[in-house]
C-alpha cells in the first residue's frame, strides 16, 4: 500500500519596492512586519537542515550544496508554516497537509500571507517605497526563483525509478498548469523570440537530474532531506513546477503529480510512458508551443504531443484509482474530483478552451493578452504585454489581473483566513501549529521535525515529529486540551 | 475501502487522433456571450493596467532563487 502523499507547496513571491529598491531589504521588511503582527515570532531551528544530501548514490558530477541563510528574517505561523526571507525573496513555505485540496487552501492562506505582510509594511512605508509583491517565477530578465512541491515517498522506492516514471508528467503537465509567460529570456530561444510561453519556470530547465536548484537546474531534482526518518521517508522535492493562480491548476498540479507517485509505489513502472529522449529539449519545445502540436521522440522511438503524454498518464492514474481507491492521496471523493478536472482541463486545452479559460492560468492569461493585443493594435514586443503578464500575478486584489479573470475558486473566503490562523488537522503540522499559538512564550525555536521550549529552569527541550502523520488533531487535540502551559504539555509527553 | 462501493470515476474521453485540435465549433450565442464577456474584461483591465507600462516591466528585476 502507498503512502500517504503527505503534500505541501513552497513558494518564493518577487517583490519590489521597499526603501532602497534591493529585494532583501523588502523582503526582510515583509517578513518581520508580519512576524510583528503575531505576538510572538518564532524562530527557525536550522539544526537538522541539510539540503546538500543528494539521492543519487554516489554524486555523479560535482555539485554545489544549497546556501543556508541563518541571519535572514524567518518565523514560524501559528498554521504550522515557515515565512521567511530565502535568498532575495519573501518565502512562504507550506504546513505539511494530507491531500492535495488542502494543500491547495494552504497555498492560498499563503498568498493571503504575504497579502497582509504587503500590508503592514507598507502601513509604515512612504507611497513612493510601496511594497508590490508577485506570484510568479521570473522577472523576466533571466532570473527565475521558484514554486516547489513535496510528496512523501517510500524509501524503498528506487530514485531511477522516480526518474523514469516522473519525467514525462515533469516535461508535459504545463499544458494544463503552465501559469504562461511573455516572450523568453534566455539565449536559448533568442533566435527565434517566441511571443507566449506554456510555462514561466521551462525555459530554465539545464539537465534532466541533479542536486541544484539555483543553476543548472534539474526537471528532477535529487535534494535528499526527507524532514523525517530517512530509514522510512523519501521527500520528492519538485522544483519544475509554475506558481498558479488558479487554484484548480495548483489541486490538479498537486493531485497528478500525487497519484502518479502512489501508482508507482503500489505498481511499478511498466504501465508509465517511455520518457523523451531529450527531456530539457521537450520541456523547452512543449513550452514554445501554445498550438500544442510539438511532438517530442520517446526513448521508445515513438514520436508523441505533450497532450499525448498527458492523456496516457491520466489513463493510468484514473486505472489506478479505480483499482485502488488510492486512498494514499485522498478521499473518494476529492479522486473523483482531482481526475475530472485533470480529464476536463486536458480536453478542454485541446478543443474548447474557451471553457477551461477559468482553470488554466497560461491559457487565461493568453486569452486576454491576444484580445488586448487586437484592441489596441500592439505589436508582439509591446511592453504593454509584458505588463499584463507581470501584473496578472499581483498579490494585491486591487491590481491583480488573475483576480479579473473570472478563475474558478476553490476554497471559500473563511476557509482561507481559517488557515491563515490554525493548522491542519491532519499532519505533525497540526502539533507545530498549536504549540506555537498556545504556548509562544516557551517555544524558542521549531522546524520541520522538531518542536524547541525553553521553560525556564534546566536545558532546552526537543520534541521530536519524525513522522509527518504523527502528531496530528486525532493523537494531539486531548493532549492540548489538558496542558495548558508549555510545562504540562513536556510532563504529558515525556509521562 | 472496498471497490463494490467505490464510484466509477466518469471518464469523459476523446479520441486519440487529432482531427480536432482546432477549436470545436462554438454555437453562436455562446460564442456571442464569450465575446462581451472578453470585451467587458478588456475594459477593466484597460483601467486598472499600469499606466507607464515600458518603466513598470523596466524596472521590475529580481535576484534569481531557487
Amino acid at each position: 500500500m502507498a503512502l500517504a502523499k503527505v503534500v505541501g507547496i513552497e513558494t518564493e513571491y518577487g517583490i519590489s519596492g521597499g526603501p532602497d529598491g534591493d529585494p532583501v531589504t523588502a523582503s526582510t521588511i515583509a517578513v518581520t512586519s508580519y512576524a510583528r503582527r503575531m505576538a510572538a515570532p518564532i524562530a527557525w531551528d536550522f539544526d537538522d537542515e541539510s539540503p546538500g544530501r543528494d539521492a543519487r548514490d554516489p554524486i555523479a558530477a560535482p555539485a554545489y550544496a544549497p546556501v543556508i541563510e541563518t541571519h535572514l528574517a524567518n518565523a514560524v505561523l501559528p498554521n504550522g508554516a515557515r515565512f521567511y526571507v530565502d535568498h532575495a525573496h519573501p518565502e512562504y513555505s507550506s504546513p505539511e497537509c494530507r491531500t492535495p485540496l488542502e494543500a491547495t487552501l494552504y497555498d492560498q492562506a499563503g498568498e493571503e500571507v504575504l497579502r497582509l505582510a504587503a500590508a503592514a509594511a507598507n502601513a509604515d512605508l512612504p507611497a513612493a517605497q510601496r511594497i508590490v509583491i508577485y506570484k510568479n517565477n521570473s522577472d523576466g530578465k533571466g532570473n527565475s526563483y521558484g514554486c516547489h512541491e513535496n510528496y512523501l515517498v517510500q524509501r524503498e522506492v528506487r530514485f531511477a525509478d522516480i526518474v523514469t516514471a516522473m519525467v514525462p508528467h515533469f516535461v508535459s503537465r504545463q499544458i494544463v498548469v503552465g501559469a504562461g509567460k511573455v516572450g523568453s529570456e534566455l539565449e536559448h530561444t533568442r533566435g527565434a523570440p517566441p511571443a507566449f510561453q506554456l510555462s514561466q519556470r521551462a525555459e530554465f530547465f539545464e539537465e534532466v537530474v541533479g542536486l541544484e536548484t539555483t543553476m543548472r537546474r534539474p526537471i528532477v531534482n535529487t535534494r535528499d532531506e526527507p524532514h523525517g526518518d530517512p530509514a522510512r521517508f523519501r521527500r520528492l522535492h519538485v522544483i519544475v513546477g509554475d506558481a498558479n493562480l488558479s487554484p484548480v491548476a495548483t489541486a490538479v498540479k498537486l493531485g497528478s503529480t500525487a497519484l502518479l507517485l502512489a501508482a508507482l509505489e503500489d505498481e511499478g513502472l511498466d504501465a508509465f510512458p517511455a520518457p523523451p529522449r531529450e527531456p530539457v529539449h521537450a520541456i523547452r519545445a512543449i513550452a514554445l508551443d501554445p498550438t500544442l502540436t510539438t511532438t517530442v521522440e520517446l526513448s521508445s522511438g515513438a514520436s508523441w504531443t505533450a497532450w499525448d503524454l498527458q492523456d496516457r498518464l491520466w489513463e493510468l492514474a484514473a486505472d489506478y484509482a479505480e483499482r485502488t481507491g488510492a486512498g494514499a492521496v485522498a478521499e473518494p471523493d476529492e479522486i473523483t474530483f482531482l481526475l475530472g478536472q485533470w480529464r476536463e482541463m486536458l480536453d478542454g486545452v485541446r478543443t474548447d478552451r474557451a471553457a477551461v479559460a477559468d482553470r488554466i492560468d497560461w491559457v487565461a492569461k493568453h486569452r486576454v493578452l491576444e484580445g488586448f493585443r487586437e484592441r489596441h493594435g500592439l505589436a508582439d514586443r509591446d511592453p504593454r504585454l509584458h505588463a499584463i503578464d507581470l501584473q496578472y500575478h499581483d498579490v494585491d486584489p486591487t491590481r491583480s489581473l488573475a483576480r479579473r479573470v473570472g478563475l474558478r475558486t476553490l476554497h471559500g473566503r473563511t476557509d482561507v483566513v481559517a488557515a491563515v490562523s490554525g493548522p491542519p488537522s491532519s499532519t505533525r503540522a497540526y502539533f507545530r501549529g498549536q504549540c506555537v499559538a498556545r504556548y509562544p512564550e516557551e517555544v524558542v525555536a521549531a522546524n520541520w521535525d522538531s518542536v524547541v521550549f525553553d521553560v525556564g529552569a534546566g536545558p532546552l527541550h526537543k520534541v521530536p515529529t519524525t513522522d509527518p502523520l504523527r502528531g496530528t488533531a486525532d493523537l494531539t487535540a486531548p493532549l492540548f486540551a489538558r496542558a495548558p502551559t508549555a510545562r504540562d504539555l513536556l510532563a504529558a509527553l515525556e509521562g | 475501502m472496498g471497490m463494490s462501493e467505490q464510484e466509477r470515476i466518469h471518464r469523459p474521453r476523446t479520441p486519440r487522433e487529432r482531427e480536432d485540435v482546432a477549436d470545436a465549433p462554438a454555437e453562436s450565442s455562446r460564442g456571442e456571450q464569450l465575446k462581451s464577456d472578453l470585451d467587458d474584461l478588456l475594459d477593466e483591465i484597460d483601467d486598472v493596467l499600469e499606466e507607464n507600462a515600458e518603466e513598470f516591466v523596466r524596472n521590475y528585476i529580481q535576484k534569481g532563487g531557487q
